[in-house]
Order: C-alpha cells, then sequence, then structure tokens
C-alpha cells in the first residue's frame, strides 16, 4: 500500500510512545544507571565507568550461563519448528477434528507459565509422577533435581510440550492459506509429496515460520519461569539459564551493579540475533523477488 | 493426444442424493473428439468446473465411467491420465525460476535432461518468456505467471488434453485477447484436445470450434457458434449468449399460430401442438419495430456504436430490439413483429422443433 | 460386516451402516498416518494435564500413598478448599482484574497508533516501530527490579494497575504489529470515501473502520490476554498483598508439614479453566488468529 506522508500521524502514535516509554525508558534508564555506579549501602552511589561490564565480561559465570542459554534455545528452535510443521501438515483441514485439536493444541499456551512448571515438577517426579514412576518402573534411572541429563530433557520436553503447538498453529495457518488449485497443479504435474512440501508448501509457511522462530528464539532466550519452578536451576548450575541468573543476582544478592551490567549485554544479545535473524530472512525475500 | 468419453456419468457432492437437485452434474454422455477446441460455457454453480475436475480426475464421479480412446479411466489418479489443466488463478512455483517451472513436469516424469533442456526453450519462446527464464517466478505479473501455467501445460508433448478452467480471469482486458489469440493458434499449430472453461460468451465463441453450453448441472446444448446463436436448444442459451439475449414471450402455440397477451399472431411455420409453459423466443436481430404485430411502448434507446438497442414493453415483458447504424427508430413505432426464420418455440424451456412443411402448407 | 454380506437387493437405499460403511472406506483410506501422528500428539499434550486433574481430585493420602491412574476416592475437598477461603480466590480475582486492565488499556492505546502505521509515512515512523518491538524482546527478569523501584516511587506498588501497566510492556508491541497487519489489508479508499461522505475522524474510526478490523483486534485481544495471564515474574515482583496473582499464591502450598500437592494440583486446574473458556469461545477463529493477518 502506497502510504501518505502525515506528521500529524505522530499524535496518534503519542499515546504508545508515552506508556511504553513510562514502561521501558525509565526502567531502562535505571539498569544504565545503576550499571555505572557502585554502591556501599546507604544509597549512596560511586561512579564506577565500566568496572562492572568488564568484571561481567571476565565472569566465568555469565559466560557460561550464556552458552547454556545459547545451547538450550537453539535445541528448542531444532526441535519445535521441524515438530511444528510436522504436526501442521497432519492436521485435519476442516470441520469437527480441525476445531478439536485447534483446541487441545492452544491448551498449554493459556497455562500460566509456573503452573506449566508445576504440572511438569509433579509429572516427573518418582514418586507421584506418571512419567517418573513409568520411567523408574521400566528401570531408567531418571531424577531431574540430580542428574544433569534428567534436568536437560526434563525442561527441553517441558518447553516442547508447552510451546510446540503455536509453531504448529503459525504454520497450519499459512497451509490453510494455500488454494487447493496448488495442489491440484502439483497432482497434474505429477509432483512428488516431498516436491509439494519443498515448492509449495515451505514457501506458503516461510512468511509464518519467520515469526514462529523469532517468536520462539526470543522468548526461549528470556525463559525463567518454568525452568526455574521445576529444577531451580539445578542440579547445581546446570539448568541456570541467563534470565535465573540474572534475577539471582539482582533479587537474591542484591548485586546491583553487576546485574544491570548484566541485564544490559542480555538484552543487547537478544536484539542483535534478533535482528540478524530478521535481516537474513528477510534479504532471502527479497532476494527471492529479483 | 485422445478421444475423450463420458459414458452415463452424474456427480453429486452430497454422499447420499436424494434427488436431482442433489446433483451438481447431472447425467451426461458425450464424446469429446479428439484435436477438437471446445468451450464449456455456463453461468458460476453451473456444474462446469465439476465436469473439468472429472475429466482431470481430481474428482471422482459418483457414478458412470469416462474413457480416454476406449479406456476406462474413471478411478485412475490425475498423474496416469496425463492430462494438463490450467486453473483461474495461475499456479506456479514461486521459489523456482521461469525456466524451472517449464521443466518441472518433465522432470517429475524422468525425462532426460537434454530433451528437458531442448523443450522447455522451445516452450520458453512460445509463450514470450525466453528473456526471463533464468527469473525467480516470484514477482513476475499475473499474466506472466498464467503464461507459465500454460507452459507447463504445453511442455509435455504427449498429452491426452489440455484443460483450462477460467484462465483469463486475472489478466488485463488486452492482455486477454493476446493471450487468447496465442492459444488458438497453438491449437492449430499442435492440434491437442482442448477443453475450455468460461462463463464469457465472447471467450468461448472465438476460442472454440465447438461450444458446450452447460445449465443447472446439465448440458443444454453443443455446437458451433453460429447453430447457438440460430437455433438455441433452450432458452437459457437464448439469452446466455447474445447481446443483448433472445426476448422470451409467454405464449400459446398452435400450428402456426401463437397468441401473446391475447394478441394472435403468425410464425410463419406449424409448431403442432407444444404442451407444458409454452414460449416464444426471437433474438432482437429478428425483431422488428413497426406497425403491426404486438402492441408495444418504446422504452428506451441505446446507442451502442455499431447498432442500436430498443427497449420496449410488451404486455409487461421487456423486449429488446436491435435497429442497424443509421437506421432511425420509426415514428410509429408501436408494434414489434418478429421475424418468421427467427422464431424458435419452447416448451417447458426446451425448443420444439418446427413441423416438416405439410402439403397442404405447402399448397398455401 | 454380515449387514453387506447378507443384504438383499435394494437395501444400498437404507439410509445406515451397511450403505455408510463401504463409502467412508471408498473416500477416506489416506487419513490414517495423520490422525496417529495427530493422535499421538495429542496424547503427548494432554497426559500431563489429565495427571493434573487426576490429582487435584484425590486426597493427600492417595497421592503420597499410592500410585493410581485415576482417583479410587474422589474427593472435591481440595476445591473446597480454594473456593472458600479468599485469600486463596482472591488471587484469581486479582489475576483476572490486571488482564482485563491490561487488555482494555493495551487495546485503546495500540488501535491508534496501528492506524498510523498502517496509514502514514512521519518522521521516524520505522525506528518508532522498530523500538517497538525492541521492547517485545526484553527479557522481564532485566526489568524486574528497576520496575520495583519505579512503582515503589509513584505509590503504585501492590495495585492491578501497576501489573497491567507493567505487562504492557510486551503486550503493546506486539498489537500494534498484529494490528497494522491487519489494518494494512483494508483498502484506503475505505477512509478516503468516508471521509468524503463527512464522517470525522473519531467516528470514522469507531463506526467504520473497527468493525471491518473486528477479527483483528480479537487476535490482539487475544495474544494480550494471553501473555497477561501466564507471565508471573513482574506480576509478582510487583504486588505483595493486594494485588497477588493466582500464580504467585499457589506457593503457598508448600508449608511446614510439606506441600498439600492435592491443593496444589486444583489450583493448577483452576488456573487452565479461564484459557479453556477463552479458547473455547474463539475456537473458530484460530486458525486465521494466529496468521496475524500476515499469510
Amino acid at each position: 500500500m502506497n502510504k501518505t506522508v502525515n506528521q500529524k500521524a505522530w499524535f496518534l502514535v503519542l499515546p504508545v510512545l508515552a506508556l511504553v516509554s513510562f514502561s521501558a525508558v525509565i526502567p531502562l534508564m535505571t539498569v544504565v544507571n545503576y550499571s555505572v555506579q557502585d554502591s556501599f549501602g546507604n544509597n549512596q552511589f560511586f561512579w564506577a565507568g565500566l568496572e562492572w561490564f568488564k568484571e561481567m565480561l571476565e565472569s566465568e559465570r555469565m559466560w557460561n550461563a550464556l552458552w547454556r542459554q545459547l545451547a538450550f534455545s537453539a535445541i528448542i528452535l531444532a526441535i519445535q519448528i521441524p515438530l511444528g510443521i510436522i504436526v501442521a501438515l497432519n492436521m485435519p483441514k476442516s470441520g469437527f477434528w480441525a476445531s478439536f485439536c485447534l483446541v487441545l493444541m492452544s491448551l498449554p499456551l493459556l497455562i500460566p507459565w509456573n503452573v506449566v512448571g508445576t504440572i511438569w515438577q509433579i509429572f516427573g517426579r518418582v514418586d507421584i509422577g506418571l512419567l517418573g514412576y513409568t520411567l523408574d518402573a521400566i528401570g531408567i534411572e531418571y531424577n531431574y533435581t540430580q542428574n544433569f541429563y534428567a534436568a536437560w530433557i526434563t525442561v527441553i520436553v517441558m518447553d516442547v510440550w508447552h510451546w510446540t503447538s503455536l509453531v504448529a498453529l503459525l504454520a497450519y495457518a499459512g497451509l490453510q492459506s494455500i488454494p487447493d488449485a496448488y495442489y491440484q497443479a502439483a497432482k497434474i504435474d505429477q509432483a512428488s509429496r516431498w516436491a509439494v512440501f519443498r515448492y509449495i508448501e515451505l514457501p506458503k509457511m516461510a512468511g509464518v515460520l519467520m515469526i514462529a522462530i523469532l517468536l520462539r528464539f526470543m522468548d526461549s532466550f528470556m525463559i525463567y519461569t518454568e525452568p526455574f519452578v521445576v529444577t531451580g536451576g539445578g542440579p547445581g548450575n546446570s539448568t541456570t539459564f541467563l534470565s535465573i541468573d540474572l534475577v539471582k543476582m539482582a533479587l537474591g544478592q542484591f548485586d546491583l551493579g553487576p546485574a544491570a551490567a548484566f541485564s544490559i549485554m542480555y538484552f543487547l544479545v537478544i536484539l542483535l540475533i534478533s535482528w540478524v535473524f530478521y535481516t537474513v530472512m528477510t534479504n532471502m525475500d527479497k532476494r527471492d523477488g529479483v | 493426444m485422445a478421444k475423450i468419453t463420458l459414458d452415463n456419468l452424474a456427480h453429486s457432492y452430497s454422499p447420499n442424493p436424494s434427488g436431482p437437485e442433489d446433483y451438481a452434474l447431472k447425467q451426461l454422455d458425450h464424446d469429446w473428439v479428439d484435436g477438437e477446441a471446445y468451450a464449456l460455457l455456463g453461468a458460476s454453480g453451473c456444474g462446469k468446473s465439476t465436469l473439468l475436475n472429472i475429466i482431470s480426475g481430481l474428482l471422482e464421479p459418483s457414478q458412470g465411467r469416462i474413457l480416454f480412446d476406449g479406456v476406462d479411466v474413471t478411478h485412475a489418479p490425475t498423474a496416469q491420465r496425463n492430462i494438463a489443466q490450467v486453473f483461474q488463478f495461475p499456479v506456479v512455483y514461486d521459489t523456482m525460476t521461469v525456466r524451472d517451472n517449464l521443466a518441472f513436469p518433465l522432470r517429475n516424469r524422468g525425462a532426460d535432461a537434454a530433451y528437458i533442456a531442448k523443450r522447455v526453450q522451445e516452450i520458453g519462446a512460445m509463450i514470450g518468456m525466453e528473456a526471463v527464464l533464468d527469473r525467480k517466478a516470484r514477482g513476475l505479473t499475473a499474466d506472466a505467471k498464467q503464461k507459465i501455467s500454460l507452459g507447463r501445460g504445453m511442455v509435455r508433448e504427449d498429452v491426452n488434453a489440455l484443460l483450462f478452467d477460467e484462465p483469463l480471469t486475472v489478466i488485463d482486458p488486452h492482455m486477454k485477447w493476446e493471450l487468447r489469440t496465442q492459444l488458438k493458434s497453438l491449437h492449430q499449430q499442435f492440434g491437442h484436445t482442448m477443453i475450455y472453461v468460461t462463463h464469457d460468451q465472447t471467450e468461448a465463441l472465438t476460442f472454440a470450434d465447438k461450444v458446450v453450453v452447460m445449465y443447472d448441472g446439465r448440458v443444454v446444448q453443443m455446437g458451433t457458434p453460429q447453430e447457438l446463436f440460430e437455433r438455441p436448444e433452450h432458452t437459457f442459451v437464448g439469452y446466455f449468449i447474445g447481446s443483448p439475449g433472445m426476448n422470451v414471450l409467454a405464449a400459446e402455440v398452435r400450428g402456426d399460430r401463437a397468441v401473446i397477451g391475447g394478441q394472435e399472431i403468425g410464425l410463419g411455420r406449424s409448431f403442432g401442438q407444444p404442451k407444458g409453459r409454452v414460449e416464444v423466443g426471437v433474438r432482437p436481430e429478428f425483431t422488428r419495430l413497426g406497425a403491426e404485430g404486438l402492441p408495444a411502448t418504446v422504452k428506451r434507446v441505446e446507442d451502442v456504436g455499431r447498432h442500436k438497442i430498443v427497449r420496449a414493453d410488451v404486455g409487461g415483458t421487456e423486449v429488446n430490439v436491435i435497429l442497424s447504424e443509421g437506421v432511425p427508430v420509426p415514428a410509429d413505432a408501436t408494434r414489434i413483429a418478429f421475424a418468421p426464420e427467427g422464431v424458435n418455440v419452447y416448451s417447458d424451456g426446451w425448443r420444439v422443433a418446427p413441423e416438416a412443411a405439410t402439403p397442404e402448407g405447402a399448397a398455401a | 460386516m454380515t449387514d453387506t454380506t447378507t443384504s438383499a437387493p435394494g437395501s444400498a437405499s437404507i439410509p445406515g451402516r451397511a450403505t455408510e460403511a463401504p463409502i467412508a472406506a471408498r473416500r477416506k483410506p489416506p487419513i490414517k498416518g495423520a490422525a496417529v501422528v495427530m493422535g499421538l500428539y495429542l496424547l503427548f499434550l494432554m497426559l500431563p494435564l489429565y495427571w493434573l486433574l487426576n490429582m487435584s481430585l484425590k486426597t493427600n493420602a492417595e497421592i503420597l500413598g499410592s500410585f493410581t491412574l485415576w482417583p479410587r476416592d474422589l474427593t472435591f475437598a481440595n476445591y473446597a478448599t480454594i473456593l472458600t477461603d479468599p485469600s486463596w480466590y482472591s488471587g484469581y480475582i486479582n489475576s483476572l482484574i490486571y488482564v482485563c486492565m491490561n487488555v482494555a488499556i493495551t487495546l485503546t492505546v495500540a488501535l491508534p497508533a496501528a492506524y498510523a502505521f498502517s496509514r502514514y509515512h512521519f518522521m521516524g515512523d520505522k525506528h518508532l516501530f522498530f523500538w517497538l518491538l525492541t521492547n517485545r524482546m526484553a527479557p522481564p527478569a532485566v526489568f524486574a527490579l528497576p520496575f520495583f523501584q519505579l512503582y515503589s516511587s509513584v505509590q503504585l506498588f501492590d495495585t492491578h494497575i501497576a501489573v497491567a501497566l507493567a505487562h504492557c510492556l510486551f503486550n503493546v508491541p506486539l498489537a500494534v504489529w498484529i494490528l497494522e497487519g491487519f489494518m494494512r489489508g483494508v483498502p484506503k479508499e475505505i477512509d478516503e470515501t468516508a471521509y468524503i461522505d463527512g464522517y470525522s475522524f473519531p467516528k470514522f474510526f469507531v463506526k467504520i473502520f473497527m468493525p471491518l478490523i473486528a477479527s483483528g483486534i480479537g487476535v490482539a485481544a487475544f495474544f494480550a490476554f494471553m501473555f497477561s495471564w501466564v507471565e508471573l515474574l513482574l506480576s509478582r515482583t510487583l504486588t505483595a498483598v493486594e494485588a497477588k496473582p493466582i500464580a504467585a499464591t499457589m506457593t503457598r502450598t508448600v508449608g511446614a508439614s510439606g506441600v498439600d500437592w492435592g491443593v496444589l494440583a486444583a489450583a493448577g486446574v483452576l488456573t487452565i479453566v479461564p484459557g479453556a473458556l477463552v479458547i473455547w469461545f474463539v475456537r473458530n477463529y484460530i486458525a486465521k488468529g494466529f496468521a496475524l493477518g500476515r499469510v
């Protein structure tokens, strides 16, 4: 659509600007302020320059949390995107069963995140949880509070359980927008099932899949509540992701300076990766057009 | 290339059709002669797309058989029928280049690379897209995309038939003409059996050797454009084809006389004693204004350039009269008369053939 | 089976098993694989939920004492505990209050902004749009402490509006983005026609434009509801007693005598109910809604 230039449109954006400034800019300034100061209590602050940033960049704790976080997000995307597509491809196209699947699939998305954690915390317990009990009964050693692998697998399966439906629903919406004629033409051209997916379904889903990847990346990178409830970041620090580490530092130890520096770098990493995703994908779009 | 036979075919979208109204396509027997160009003409929802999809195998008919050169293909999947189809909205594989799009049907059938390259080049030239063969199909205009669909249909030399489902709907008017001409010359050059579905009479009449008119799930007439114009088999054909369509007036017919709105006129030929709902149909081209015939009131005169259309009212029914260019509307235009060679009589919508001239009639 | 083999001539016209079975078998054999995939996936989704429901209907003695696949000793006592104790059910009321406030605020400010982005070019529009979206990317953990200080300093700590405003941080950008997508689909000629017909901007916007993007508003409201309802970190940080959300109240079940599993499970089940209700009402729009107007 060709838009007209109209500076008065600013008035329409003003409420959003005011609201988001209040909710974002002021707190962000506070964070920046903390990040360059030091305090010895009594609300007395001293200029610390980039000390905290330096400290954080040298801290093994932050780097470990960052690598854990990247590994987690990568695994999540690698499972959820293909699985979501597979589910979307197998969903009924219309009728009662389509609604039935949609309703059940949306359910996990609307459960408060700590309840998601609670559900899996219970489900995985060896004494009272179906999963834990069953695994224990067939002789698999499984204890997500003690065992590193069990903890990771639990957290990952939980996130797959929680969010794959979002990817599936987005992909399904993309699939629904493909006119029947495309499938008919493919039949006439004797295209294989794979070719139909590769040349018709995947290109039509590309737009929504990009949204899915971005959303899933951002949200998995910020994950806090669910693993916190299930594992509390343990055993040891093995599931201490960035947000968990940050909250521990800021609210638990009240190390405001380092936590603030940490926050800013954390935010910048998300922005950077999201921006890279975004540009790469929009460029792919543009290149295809030429 | 093949002769396509429809044997006792019918289709209903409901699994348990209870009556004829449940059938999207009513019982039909028909041969599509090898190498002819047909147009399937009808209003939206008349069953023409259903018929096309049954021929291409996208739909399985609820009853009857389809034979390609005598071989029953009723239950054969689309791919085995070896037909090509062009759809209403251009279907192209966006992420492929134009070249790959054209090569796709051949590659899927395992043709060898050298042949594919040669064939794609030929087709590219034929549809006038050699220059953009290496471009991605995404971002091309609708008519370029439709040309690619067309090219994909033509690329296989051995197709049994080429089917078109309103292929020019999304094309600009001036491109429509160009593409239609191109289609026609391709047909003359290669002699594919073509079936072209449309609701546009100009498209149908200019494209096809034979036009098949469908109405309410039924084939009401098949014939050359001239036959459709002169002897519409059904009142629907009468007013669907022609601009404006045929005038249809309720009448009582006895032999060669008809009573229309209490007024008796002569028909020139005898039509016996037709039963049911009887109507007289006369094209505007065979209708004259003057001092004799049925009383009429002229409502409006439209000058459309080559001729004038006079809209008149005869006992509550609108009747159109075409006057050639330069002919003025007569001052005493109070009555309307019909040229005998243009009069058709219909019973319950279907044409009643005039009786062969009897010896007495000849004597009189 | 026996019906079809012994059927007399003419029985085919009798509706029923004998005629329907062969038609069904002939028409849709290829769905089988898909049904298996979907069945397994839905089973995976439903099992943990079933387990929660199952536990909520058991007594603690049964939960801890024996491993049972369904409640042998069915009890609603856990639900009774929650629904009769104000300190429990007020958590639900608090949550619902701030979620509804958030949805209302989000839509009120996002609608005009989305309109501006979808219709006009103005100085800094692209940067502003990207800046808005970056707030969706901001980890709530980063904002927890500053929010606490900010809202304490303006005397809003432990109020519903504080949580509602805090959630606007990520809901407003998302809503602007979703609504912008839907609004772009509405031809500009509609606006122009309305102005020519003498509508003022507010009247046009409410009377003509909003009904046109009703589905978009529904989708934005759905997402705002969803993200506000499920969020815990900020809502817990910004509340103490008065506006404490249900999700935070659930930690109460950990007492001196250990965890009260039955009540915890019942509270969990009850947090799922509002979401399930919302989904039920929008079930016919879910597929379209998730396309976010961008397909």
